[in-house]
Formats: structure tokens, sequence, C-alpha cells
């Protein structure tokens, strides 16, 4: 068995009584597909905080390719490898799309500040190879005619694709998607599964939240579920689907099974 | 002097003030862009800029070398007034941030008078040449000046924040935080760095006005609040807006203070701040949306 790409060891998550995530341990191989799901309230969008480093785990460690990151800031992780995108679309709205990629590519900028100011050509260089790259990245996801277009303008289906687009700009190894299809028509939600299946036969990574149950189960190797912020299950589609514990997490709340 | 030659004289110094306002609200819109707070220690930014410009024009003799070295060493000042109060903030959030800044712009102004006295100072114009006759009008040549450089001034920042990676990170971390640090983004750098910039802007609009109107250790607090009326009427967070609301208050005051009386310069200005602020809440430049933090 390779070394996990992501590695999480009983992790706890604890907000004034309230325990999001309790004892969760689990791991990703790398060039997996990984689906968590679980009823609202599991603790999904609080593991991923803590992955990437917008909410401080209570205790418990995380490693991410043998670094341990729990206690990393967040564009620390970033550099590292880490992208995500977020459940309720943090693109930035004022800025074009094509800069919303630009700054995507920012990880990759070597001109530091005191070079620039000296220098203001090497940054204008800089500048311009950033353009190109997400240009042609935006060119992949048929954004290229938006280019130009403030991101805000763009139609919802739109900026979720920008969202990722901007998350690949810093080149990842490990893609955390939170609810990339939510609130999506089937033939969008579909469009997006197609883009996560592509980047995934490049040797992408993924860890993906996602209530989109069609989706969940054509793309993930493997689906981790939670409830309560527990561990109940881990394994294939078919495992996880008749796994008793499963079954009464998503369907005890609506009685008979 | 006519009617006409006296407007004209009017505009040429409405401009120049302006003009020190608007870089003055520059440095509030870039502090307020990156961190939503208000930064109230940036009117004694100006009050160093010009200060120590004229500490070290006594003795080197070099205006330009005096006032270059003088901003250099505001911006500095700048960059460690974010390190010492606002980076050991553990959750920093604009109502926090404002209220350190009047902190910071309080000892900020102890230590100027501390340091550099409380004599006013000042030294000669940039050119040799005081004034220019031009058309009947007389234009001093330090207000060329003032207008030339804050022009070139704000010209780099546009170049900046438009044509730079860093200057899109910066804008994006102004955007969404979160956001911009999962792209990578040091969202604390780019705090250090607006800071930067608003001391640079700030000093620079120092250095410029020192040989009009003499520089002393108390002139912050009036510097600060013209350059947030400024940035407040053109529109906060703009950078076209600083220029617009520096420019329209700067003329405000000239008309105001010939046509009706120089006692109440202020208090027309102001009371005309107001009157568009009621008209439009995001300023002239501002969008609404531009406003919520």
């Amino acid at each position: 068995m390779s070394e996990a790409l992501l590695k999480v060891d009983s992790l706890n998550c604890q907000f004034s009584g309230l325990r999001a995530v309790a004892d969760l341990s689990f791991s990703v191989q790398p060039g997996a597909i990984k689906a968590v799901i679980g009823p609202n309230g599991a603790g999904k969008s609080t593991l991923f905080n803590m992955i990437a480093g917008v909410t401080a785990p209570t205790s418990g460690a995380i490693h991410f390719a043998g670094v341990r990151i729990d206690t990393l800031p967040t564009f620390r992780r970033a550099e590292l490898g880490i992208a995500r995108t977020f459940q309720n679309l943090q693109i930035f709205r004022e800025m074009t799309v094509l800069e919303n990629v630009m700054v995507g590519c920012h990880l990759h900028g070597k001109v530091g500040v005191v070079k620039a100011l000296l220098r203001g050509r090497a940054l204008r260089d800089e500048e311009s190879a950033f353009r190109d790259t997400a240009f042609a990245l935006l060119d992949r996801f048929n954004l290229a005619a938006k280019a130009d277009v403030v991101a805000g303008d763009l139609s919802f289906g739109q900026m979720k694709v920008l969202e990722l687009a901007r998350a690949l700009a810093s080149r990842p190894r490990l893609l955390l998607l939170d609810e990339p299809a939510a609130g999506l028509p089937q033939a969008e939600a579909e469009h997006i599964s197609q883009i996560i299946a592509d980047l995934n036969r490049d040797g992408m990574t993924v860890l993906l939240v996602e209530h989109n149950m069609r989706m969940v189960m054509s793309l993930s190797h493997d689906i981790l579920v939670l409830n309560n912020g527990q561990w109940i299950a881990e394994g294939t589609a078919d495992h996880v689907r008749r796994h008793p514990d499963v079954l009464s997490a998503y369907l005890g709340e609506t009685e008979h099974a | 002097m006519h009617a006409g030659s006296a407007i004209l004289q009017l505009l040429v110094a409405g401009i120049g003030t302006g003009s020190i306002y608007a870089l003055i609200a520059l440095g509030f819109n870039v502090v307020f862009k990156s961190t939503g707070a208000m930064n109230f220690a940036q009117g004694e930014w100006v009050v160093m800029g010009g200060m120590i410009s004229a500490l070290l024009f006594a003795s080197t003799h070099n205006i330009g070398l005096a006032c270059i070295a003088a901003v250099v060493i505001v911006s500095v000042i700048g960059i460690l007034s974010e390190r010492l109060v606002v980076w050991p903030l553990r959750r920093p959030n604009a109502l926090l941030i404002t209220l350190v800044s009047i902190g910071l712009a309080i000892c900020s102004r102890s230590l100027v008078m501390m340091i550099l006295g409380k004599k006013p100072v000042g030294y000669p114009g940039f050119s040799e040449a005081s004034t220019l006759f031009v058309g009947g009008i007389a234009i001093q040549t330090q207000t060329l000046w003032i207008v030339g450089l804050t022009l070139v001034f704000l010209l780099a920042m546009h170049l900046f924040f438009e044509h730079t990676i860093m200057g899109k990170a910066l804008r994006a971390a102004a955007a969404d935080r979160d956001a911009a640090a999962i792209v990578g983004v040091r969202v604390e750098t780019t705090v250090m760095l607006s800071f930067a910039i608003a001391a640079f802007g700030g000093a620079l609009a120092g250095a410029l006005i020192t040989p009009l109107t003499l520089s002393s250790y108390d002139q912050g607090a009036l510097f600060g609040f013209k350059g947030f009326s400024a940035a407040m009427l053109g529109g906060i967070g703009s950078l076209p807006g600083a220029i617009v609301g520096g420019l329209a208050l700067g003329l405000l005051e000239a008309f105001g203070s010939f046509y009706i009386s120089s006692d109440f310069k202020d208090a027309i200005a102001f009371a005309v701040l107001l009157a568009i602020l009621f008209a439009r809440p995001a300023g002239l430049l501002g969008r609404a949306d531009v406003v919520k933090v």
C-alpha cells in the first residue's frame, strides 16, 4: 500500500459544547476520489475547514504528503498543494474572470516585493506569463470567452466552474471540493462531474463533499460516511449503500427504512 | 483681478490642495480595501513626511534626497506600525483595527512631538523659481510639483493594482480573506503592504505640502479628517474615487473660502460633503456593495 496523501488522525473539533467532528480518522490515497457524505450537520464542512486551515481542530493531527499541516497557516497549506472550493462560492466578484484565475496562480510567483520595486519589468513578465496560464485554464473549461467579464456577472453554473479553475491554477495535488454540484441543474452537474473525472484521470486526488448521490456514486472510488461528526462507515459505494448504520443515519430521521 | 482670472486662480489652488487630499484619501482606501478598517493614523504619516523631510533637508541641503529618504523612512514606519499594532491582533476585524489605529495616531503624534519638536518646520519649494505667471494668474511652482507627483503616484498605484499579480492578490485578499488564503495569498503580508503604500502616499503628501504650509506635529488629525472625507466623498475603497473626492474637496474649500468666508472654509466643505453623502451614501464613485463589510 502506498503512503496516503492525506491522513487524518483522531481529529476533534468542538464549538462551545457542540462536537462538530468527533475522533475522526481516515486517509486518502494518491490518485483517489474520496467522497464524504452524511446528513446535514454531520461535520463535513467543518472537516474541510480544518484540512484547508480555516478552522483549527481542538485536537488530533492532519498529515499531508507526510507533513503535519494542522498547525500551519492556510497559505502554507496552499503552498504544499491543497486547494479547495467553497460550498457557498467564494469567488472575487468584483474582479474579472481572468483575474480570479490569475490570483490562483499567485503561488507560483517568484518575484518578491523588494525585487518588484527595483525591477518593475520582472513583475510585468511574470504577470503576462500568469495571464497566459490563466487563459489556458479558462479555455479548457469553456470560459475563455468570458475572460474579461466581471466575475459577479457570470451565471451560477459558470461561477462554480470558475471557482474550480481558480483552485486548479495553484497546481494542487489535493483538491477539496465542497458541494461542487449544489444548486446546479442536472446537465451542469454532469459537466462538473466530467471535469472532475478528467482531472482525476490526469492524476488529481480529490476529496469531495456532495449531496448529489448520482455524482457521488459515479465518481468516487470510496466513500466516508459521517453522522453527528462521527465516522460511521467507509468503503466502496456498494459497501456503504448496504451498511445498516448508514441506512439508519439517512433514513432513521424519516422513520421506517 | 477680474472674475475670470479669480476663478482660474481658485481652480489652481483647489487642484493643488485637492491633490494632497487625494494622496491621503488613497491611503485610507488602500488600508480599507485590505482590512475593511479606517486607519486614523493616516494623517500622522503626512506630518511625519513633512517633518522628517525638513530635518533631513536641514542636514543635507538637498531637497530631493531629503524628501525621498523621508518618504522611504515613513513607509518603513507604516510597516512597523502594522507589525506592532495590527499583526498581533488574533482575530483582526474592521472595528478593532480602526480602534487601534486611533491609538496608533495618538502615540505617533506624541513620538513626533518628542523626537522632532513642537516648532513648525519648513523648507523651500522643489524649484528655484517659486511662482510662474501664466495668462494673468500666479501659479506656485510647488503646486505643479504637487499635481505632477500625485498623478505619477496614482498612475503607479493603478498599474500596481490592475496589472501586477501582487496587486491582484491584494485586491483578492480585500474581497475575501479566506478565499484568498486558500489560493495561497499571504493575507497578513498584503495587509502589511497596504500599510506601506498608505504611509508612502501620506508621507509624499506631507513632503509636497510643507513648502507651502509648513509642518507641525499637531496637524495630523486635520489631515486625517480631510483625507477621510475625501475618501468618503469619492467612494470608500475606490481608487479613482480618491482622486475625484480629493479634488472635489480641495475645490470646495478654495471656492468656499473665497466666495463665502475663509473662516468657514472647513465648515463649508463638510456641509457640502454631508449633502452629497445624503444623496449618494456610497460616495460619488462608490458602488453600494463596496461598502458592505
